[in-house]
This record gives C-alpha cells, sequence and structure tokens, in this order.
C-alpha cells in the first residue's frame, strides 16, 4: 500500500503533465503490442505516423483539420462532464448540428455570405443543443440515465438522417445518398485558397477556417466554465449536488444547461465539414469524431488548454493513421479506434494507477528527502 | 387460421430477438446489484461474439469458442473491476473504454487476420450451434392451439434460447434466496455495513463482475455462433445497452427485467415484420423510421417508468476502505 502524498505538496506540472504523460505512454505501449499482433511492425507504425501528420505541408494540414472536429467534440464532452454528465451522444449532436449548418446556409442563400456563415454556426448550434436536449430534460427530470438516453439518440440521429437523405432532402440528380452541393460562394476559405493569396501553391487539404471557429470556441469553454456563474453553478451540481441545492442551485436548470452547451459544441463539428469539407451533408459524416471527443477530454483533464494538445494528439493519430493504413495491409483505421479506448481506459478509468506512486516519487525529490 | 400462424411467428422471433437480451439483462444485474455500474456490457458483447467466431472456426467446436469467449468477457469483467473497484476509477469512463476498446480491436483484428472488411471467416454447419427440434415436433404439429405452441413456438430454436429462459429463475433464486444473493445485494446497498459484518466487499464485487462476464459471454457467442455464422463489425448493434435499459426498467430485478427484454425482443419482431408492409391509414413507413423504433421505445420506458430511488443506493460509487 503506497502512502498518500499531501496534495498541496505535490507540484501541478507532476499532476498535470507527468501523470497524464506516463498513462498516454502506457496506452501507446499496449497500442503497440496489439499492432504485432496484428502482424506489423509498431516502431515502423509510429515512423508512418509522425512522417503522415508532420512529414509535408498538406499532410499536416490535414492533423489540424482532425484537430478542428476533435477540439469541437472534446469541448463539448468536458463541459458536460463538468456537471457529471456523460454525454456521450457527441454523435448524433454533431449530425443533427450538420442538418441545422445546411438547412440556414440552402435557405438563407440570398443573404450576404458572412451573415449566412454566422446564421449556419447558429444553425449548428441551435441544431446540436436541441437534439442534446431531450436526453438532459429526461436526465433532468425522470432521471433517465443520460448515457442510455443519448446513446440511444445517436441511432435514432443515425436513422433519421438517413431517412432524410434518402427520401426528403436528397440530391435526386445524383444516386449517393446526400442532399445537393452549396452555392460555392458560401464554402468556407480553405487553406490552400489562404496560402494562395500568399502566392504559395499547395494540394488540396480540408482545413479551413474553421480552425479558427474551434480556438474561440475552446476560449468561449474557458470563459463560461471558470469565469461565469452558470459555469461555477454547474461545477457545483457536478461536485456535490446535495451541496449545491443548499447553495440555492437548481441541479435541474444546470443539467439542461451544460447538455446543451455540450449539444450546441458538437454541432459545430457540422459546420467544418459541411460548409469546410464536403458542402453538402453526406450520410455518416460524424465518422466516430463525436466518441473520439470523449478520450481526447478525458486525456486533456476537461481543460480547453488540455484538450488542445490533446485534440492536435489525435489529429496526428488520424492522420498519420491513415498513412500506416495506406503501407500496413493489415492495419485498417479500427485498429486506432482500439487506440482511443486505450487511451480512455489509461488516461480516465485507470488515471490513478500509478499516480501515488508517481506523486511521492516527486514530492520526495523536490524535499530532498526530507521526510513529510 | 392464417393469422395465428403469424402471432405464432412472431413469438418464435420474439424469443430469439430476446435472447441475447436477456443474458447481458442477467450479467448487468449481478454487477450492478453488487454496486457496480456496467454500461460495457455493449464491449463485452461484442467481445464475446468475436472471439467465439474465431475460436470455432480455429478449433471447429463452438463450445470451444464459448469457453473462449467467456474467459475473454471474464477478463474485461476484471479489467473493469481492476480500474473501477480496485483503483476507484469513474465506473461509466472505464465502461465507455471497454466499448471503444472492443469496437475497435474486434474488427482491427478481423481485418488483420482475415482481411475481409472486418468479417470472421462463415463457419460451417458443424462449428456452430444448430437449431433444435424438440421431439415429437413434427408429429403433434397438426394438434390444434397446442401443436402450434410446441411446434412452431417453443420448438426449433437454439441452445441458447432454452439457456437464457431457464437462467433467469436461477438468478432470481440465487439473488433472492441464497446467503451468497444477500451478501451481493448488500453490497450494493451498504458496503460499509457489509464491512462491518465481516464480509470482503472487493472480493464480493469481482465475484460479481465473475459471474457477469460469464453470462455475457453467451450472449456474444449466440449472435456469431448461433444466429450468425461469423463475427461483422459492430454486430452487437447497442443490444448492451438496451438490456441495460431492461435492466433499469425492470427495476434490476430479474422477473421485470426479462419482461422487459421480451418487450423490446417483441418491438423488433414486429419492426422486422413492419418493413415494407402497407399500413391502413399510414400507408408505407419508411424502413429507417421503423428501425428507430426499439431505441425510440427505450428513451420512453426510461422516461415514462423509472422511479429514481430505484437503483442499488452505492452503485457507481468505489467503496473506500477507512482505516
Amino acid at each position: 500500500m503506497t502512502t498518500l502524498v499531501d496534495k498541496s505538496k505535490v507540484p501541478w506540472w507532476v499532476s498535470n503533465l507527468i501523470v497524464p504523460l506516463v498513462n498516454l505512454t502506457l496506452a501507446l505501449i499496449v497500442s503497440g503490442l496489439f499492432i504485432f499482433i496484428a502482424g506489423e511492425n509498431p516502431f515502423e507504425a509510429v515512423r508512418l505516423i509522425i512522417f503522415g501528420s508532420f512529414g509535408y505541408i498538406e499532410g499536416f494540414a490535414y492533423t489540424l483539420y482532425y484537430t478542428t472536429n476533435f477540439i469541437f467534440t472534446g469541448l463539448a464532452f468536458a463541459v458536460a462532464f463538468h456537471c457529471r454528465l456523460f454525454n456521450i451522444g457527441g454523435e448524433g449532436q454533431a449530425y443533427i448540428g450538420g442538418l441545422g449548418v445546411f438547412l440556414v446556409a440552402i435557405n438563407f442563400s440570398f443573404l450576404p455570405v458572412p451573415l449566412v456563415w454566422l446564421l449556419s454556426i447558429f444553425g449548428a448550434v441551435l441544431f446540436g443543443a436541441a437534439w442534446a436536449f431531450v436526453p438532459a430534460y429526461l436526465q433532468a427530470t425522470r432521471g433517465s440515465h443520460v448515457v442510455i438516453t443519448t446513446i440511444m439518440f445517436n441511432f435514432i440521429a443515425s436513422s433519421l438522417m438517413v431517412f432524410l437523405l434518402v427520401d426528403v432532402i436528397r440530391d435526386t440528380a445524383q444516386m449517393g445518398p446526400h442532399t445537393v452541393a452549396l452555392p460555392k460562394e458560401q464554402w468556407f476559405p480553405g487553406f490552400k485558397d489562404l496560402a494562395a493569396t500568399f502566392g504559395i501553391k499547395i494540394r488540396y487539404s480540408p482545413l479551413n477556417i474553421s480552425f479558427l471557429l474551434a480556438i474561440i470556441a475552446s476560449f468561449f469553454v474557458w470563459f463560461l466554465i471558470w469565469k461565469t456563474k452558470w459555469g461555477y453553478e454547474m461545477r457545483a451540481v457536478g461536485h456535490n449536488t446535495q451541496a449545491a441545492i443548499y447553495a440555492g442551485i437548481s441541479p435541474y436548470k444546470n443539467i439542461i444547461i451544460a447538455m446543451c452547451v455540450s449539444g450546441g459544441l458538437a454541432g459545430l463539428l457540422g459546420v467544418n465539414e459541411i460548409l469546410g469539407v464536403h458542402h453538402k451533408i453526406v450520410a455518416g459524416f460524424p465518422a466516430g469524431y463525436g466518441f473520439t471527443g470523449i478520450a481526447v477530454a478525458l486525456m486533456g483533464r476537461n481543460h480547453p488548454v488540455g484538450i488542445f494538445p490533446a485534440a492536435f494528439l489525435f489529429g496526428i493519430l488520424y492522420q498519420g493513421g491513415s498513412e500506416v493504413t495506406f503501407d500496413m495491409p493489415n492495419i485498417t483505421r479500427y485498429m486506432f479506434v482500439a487506440v482511443q479506448g486505450l487511451i480512455i481506459l489509461f488516461s480516465g478509468a485507470l488515471e490513478n494507477l500509478f499516480r501515488p506512486q508517481i506523486e511521492s516519487f516527486f514530492v520526495k525529490k523536490l524535499n530532498h528527502g526530507v521526510k513529510i | 387460421m392464417e393469422y395465428l400462424s403469424d402471432i405464432a411467428s412472431l413469438i418464435n422471433s420474439t424469443l430469439r430477438i430476446s435472447t441475447p437480451l436477456v443474458f447481458a439483462a442477467m450479467a448487468g444485474l449481478f454487477a450492478e446489484r453488487s454496486g457496480v455500474i456496467d454500461f460495457g456490457l455493449e464491449g463485452k458483447m461484442l467481445a464475446a461474439a468475436f472471439v467465439s467466431a474465431v475460436g470455432s472456426y480455429f478449433f471447429g467446436n463452438p463450445w470451444l469458442g464459448l469457453f473462449l469467449a467467456i474467459i475473454a468477457c471474464v477478463g474485461l469483467s476484471m479489467l473493469h473491476g481492476f480500474a473501477s473497484v480496485t483503483h476507484k476509477g469513474d465506473q461509466v469512463v472505464s465502461c465507455v473504454a471497454i466499448n471503444i476498446l472492443m469496437i475497435g480491436l474486434t474488427t482491427a483484428l478481423a481485418a488483420a487476420w482475415f482481411g475481409q472488411a472486418g468479417l470472421t471467416p462463415t463457419l460451417g454447419n458443424d462449428e456452430r450451434f444448430l437449431e433444435i427440434t424438440l421431439p415429437f415436433a413434427n408429429s403433434i404439429r397438426d394438434v390444434p392451439i397446442l401443436g402450434i405452441i410446441y411446434s412452431d413456438i417453443l420448438s426449433g430454436h437454439y441452445i441458447f434460447v432454452y439457456i437464457a429462459y431457464l437462467i433467469v429463475p436461477v438468478v432470481f433464486w440465487i439473488v433472492f434466496k441464497t446467503s451468497f444473493g444477500l451478501r451481493l445485494r448488500a453490497v450494493g446497498e451498504n458496503p460499509s455495513a457489509v464491512d462491518t459484518a465481516g464480509i470482503n466487499v472487493f472480493s464480493m464485487r469481482y465475484k460479481a463482475l465473475a459471474i457477469n462476464g460469464i453470462l455475457i459471454a453467451f450472449a456474444g457467442a449466440y449472435l456469431s455462433t448461433a444466429v450468425n455464422a461469423n463475427f461483422f463489425r459492430e454486430m452487437s448493434a447497442g443490444r448492451g445497452y438496451l438490456a441495460l435499459a431492461a435492466l433499469i426498467f425492470g427495476k434490476w430485478h430479474p422477473k421485470t427485467a426479462l419482461i422487459a427484454c421480451l418487450l423490446f425482443g417483441f418491438t423488433d419482431a414486429l419492426q422486422i415484420r413492419l418493413q415494407g408492409v402497407e399500413l391502413p391509414t399510414i400507408g408505407t413507413i419508411p424502413v429507417q423510421l421503423i428501425q428507430a423504433i426499439p431505441y425510440v421505445l427505450t428513451v420512453i420506458l426510461l422516461a415514462g417508468f423509472v422511479g429514481k430511488a430505484m437503483a442499488p443506493k452505492a452503485i457507481g460509487q468505489p467503496y473506500i476502505k477507512e482505516r
């Protein structure tokens, strides 16, 4: 049994930097083992991942494009988690958020483009929040566990969207289940276009100005959670509901606010995917980003400052991972879904595995062996 | 008499579809009654489906496949226990980790080993479980009513179906009539009182998780070595969550959980029959919307009937032994 460490003596960088890095390393070691079991060389896989995500400018742009998505979904999970709610419905909220973007953009195309963009972003937030509202309301009033209801809402969103894409808003001139494309002037300027204005010629990548939106969203979440009364109330409810009630804070209201903000953030994924990349709704565009957001948030310790590097790391894994799947026939993208699971396991559920040992090691070291 | 055989086939498929839900709900019951949340049923079911399909394929024996699936699921349950009982990590996070890990790993390994986009090879008849025709089923089919009940509803299922419905009274007996069951429930309600009485809370929770692993393995093996003849990507399709919803709706009680499972199974059976059928006044409902019915029903049931205070009191809380 390890002795408990006086928390106030542990420097912040040990608990917020060293411990997460150790956990991440453990997750990556086990991932390497899986890659080995699948019949490939893990060290070669690491080389491919680094080359794929940093080795050339378009690869790096892809990395940042994935980062954008993971920032949105990571922030979404984190906001709800501060109220101790497990919003694992980011996938469905993003899907419906995309519907909001598209419907606003196509119906308000007579307005000036920047205004359409603003309204579309608003549409994404509104639709995503609305999809989170029902599970939130049921959790708050009926105690229906939000994990089950949000998962069910993912399935329902998927059915609903396929129905809409097949029967209602399908581009009838085309075969696939997708809508017509938005007018070209509404498309978000991509990294390629921006580079071209500076006279640099690069090839296509899906990176676009949504990346800036992700940074704005990060500041918004930081401000909301740590600098406003609402954020304080949400954290109070999450930390100790009974105490919050005594302090006159309504858990009912805060559960709904936290979930709706969370759903709205997940909906922003639709902005990146619809205005920035596909320019139309394609079936299944959230592609698991919603679930990855859980791993991102847990790794980033639910703080925007942590979520940004965590999202970047997952961007590297995704982009580098697709490089790996090109070169290694035995590895599919599902291997990287497994890696996500391992990261959630080691930096979420097993985060206390080595924490006491590491913390007491550093406390002793820093106090030069003085017994505390 | 046409509608009679329609009803018989609907009941028949209800029993069939509910089977994995029943195993999963009983598995969840043991974990949750001991105070450990188990959202990981979904991931464990996938793991069992994958392992049993691969095991049967390599060893040519479905029972060996089932045995390996049990080992895999008990292992995952122990991992869940290691994270959430021993290390007092967050139980829901641990479950989500197991689910995502299994979605990824099963498909990735299937692709790596068999190269068929996340499928395992199709099992031959001697490598999987087959439907069992009960004795005299064919000879008494023509007896009115009784013949239909015996030959068309009760006969002709996989062995899992019979095990599932026989296991429910066994679970009831263990949980409510044995001292083990009493301790199990006490650990989930008031662990410190149980600890005071000299019973080890941690080992009780680990035992509950071990039973949980064994039961959930049957659900997965049923999917990949009985109703289907191979494993395919994400084949559990939310059944783990449905089972958990049934357990909650059934107020953590085997009998009511069974009824909830049958209700889900019935809705799913009905859903399959409704596809492409022209209904009076409504017309044909699009397939995608019909397929969403069980999920919508889950939400409605959870919202409409579950009181707040029914869950085991200590659920989700790691037990911290005072010194």
